[in-house]
C-alpha cells in the first residue's frame, strides 16, 4: 500500500519535524502536495501500523528512571510469565530472545524506589529472578532509522 | 532545568501529536496553554536535549526489518567509551549502550542491529567486529523471537516532575 508520499514521509521526516503552527502544511509545501494529503497519508501509515506516532523521542532516565531486565524462564512457562509482565504499566518492550536469558523487557518508573518495588514484585509474582541491567552510558545519537525502502 | 508544565507537556506529546492542521494548538487546549507557549517549550526542550528527536516514529518490523539482534560484549572498562563511540558510528547500528556486568552476565557493552534477515545482520556484525578489531572479545548475539509487548518509551504520569537519576 506504500506510495511515493508514504515513502517520503517515512524516510525524510523522522527528525526535524517542524516546530511551527502548521507543521503538516510546511511538510506538504516541501513535498509539493496539499496539507490534507499529508494528514491523510500519516493517518494511513498509523492505521496500517507502519508508524507508531508522530512525536518526540525522549532519552532514557530524563523523566523517571528505567532499566533493562533479563529473566531465564523455562520455555513452557514463558508465555504465562511474559503475559504477567506485559500487564504491568511500567513495562514498555517485552521480547523473547534466543538465549538462556530468554525474556527481555524495559521498565520505566517514576523513581528508584518505585523501580525496585516493581522488580521485587515481579520476582515474587513469577517465582523467577529478575536481572536488572540499568543504563550506565549511552553512545548512540538517535538520528532516526535509515530505511532502505524501494522508490515508487 | 525543566518545570512541572514541561513535564505535563512531554507526558502529553509522547503519546503522539494529533493529526490535524494545528496540532500544537490542540495540545495547548488540552493543557490550558497557548499554542505559542507549547512551541516555545518544545523548542527549548529540544535544545536542552530532553527531546532527542521529533518526528515520525516508524515500526521496523512492519517495514520488513524482521531480524532484530542485541549484541553484547565483555569489554575492558578502559576501552568501553572509545569502543561505544566507534560502534555507534556504523549506519546499521540503531542503539549502543553501556550497562553493568552481573555475576551471571559478564557483558557490559550492548548494541542493536535491525536488519531484513539474520544473514544480513550477522554479516554486518562480522564487518563491525573486524573493523573494530574486537573479534577476540567474549560476546554473544541474541535475536528476538516473539514480541510480547511493544510500545514506545512512555513515562509514567506522576504528580510531580522527577529529575534525572542517571
Amino acid at each position: 500500500m506504500l506510495n511515493a508520499l508514504h515513502t517520503r514521509l517515512l524516510n525524510d521526516f523522522q527528525r526535524n519535524f517542524p516546530l511551527s503552527p502548521r507543521p503538516y502544511l510546511e511538510i506538504a509545501e516541501q513535498l509539493g502536495v496539499s496539507e490534507e494529503a499529508v494528514l491523510s497519508a500519516l493517518s494511513d501509515l498509523s492505521e496500517h501500523d507502519y508508524i507508531s506516532r508522530v512525536g518526540p523521542i525522549i532519552p532514557p532516565n530524563q523523566l523517571g528512571v528505567s532499566t533493562l531486565v533479563a529473566m531465564a524462564i523455562p520455555p513452557e512457562q514463558l508465555q504465562r510469565v511474559a503475559d504477567q509482565i506485559s500487564a504491568r504499566p511500567e513495562v514498555n518492550h517485552n521480547y523473547e530472545r534466543d538465549h538462556r536469558f530468554n525474556l527481555w523487557f524495559v521498565l520505566i518508573a517514576s523513581d528508584a524506589a518505585h523501580l525496585q518495588r516493581v522488580l521485587d514484585s515481579i520476582d515474587e509474582e513469577t517465582g523467577y529472578q529478575t536481572l536488572s541491567l540499568p543504563l550506565v552510558d549511552e553512545f548512540f545519537i538517535d538520528l532516526g532509522f535509515n530505511l532502505d525502502l524501494p522508490h515508487v | 532545568m525543566f518545570d512541572t508544565r514541561d513535564y505535563e507537556l512531554l507526558a502529553h506529546v509522547q503519546l503522539g501529536l494529533p493529526l490535524c492542521p494545528r496540532p500544537y494548538e490542540a495540545v495547548g487546549t488540552a493543557l490550558a496553554m497557548s499554542e505559542q507557549e507549547v512551541l516555545e517549550r518544545l523548542n527549548r526542550l529540544k535544545q536542552q536535549g530532553l527531546i532527542k528527536r521529533l518526528g515520525v516514529i516508524v515500526k521496523h518490523h512492519r517495514l520488513g526489518y524482521r531480524a532484530n539482534a542485541m549484541i553484547v560484549w565483555n569489554v575492558p572498562e578502559q576501552l568501553i567509551k572509545a569502543l561505544g563511540q566507534r560502534i555507534s558510528q556504523f549506519s546499521f547500528v540503531t542503539l549502543c549502550y553501556q550497562r553493568p556486568k552481573q555475576p551471571e552476565w559478564p557483558y557490559n557493552l550492548y548494541c542493536m542491529i535491525h536488519g531484513k534477515d539474520r544473514q544480513t545482520v550477522l554479516a554486518q556484525l562480522e564487518q563491525l567486529n573486524a573493523d573494530c578489531g574486537i573479534k577476540h572479545l567474549e560476546s554473544t548475539v541474541l535475536f528476538s523471537l516473539r514480541c510480547f509487548k511493544q510500545r514506545g518509551a512512555l513515562y509514567q504520569p506522576i504528580d510531580k516532575p522527577v529529575l534525572a537519576h542517571g
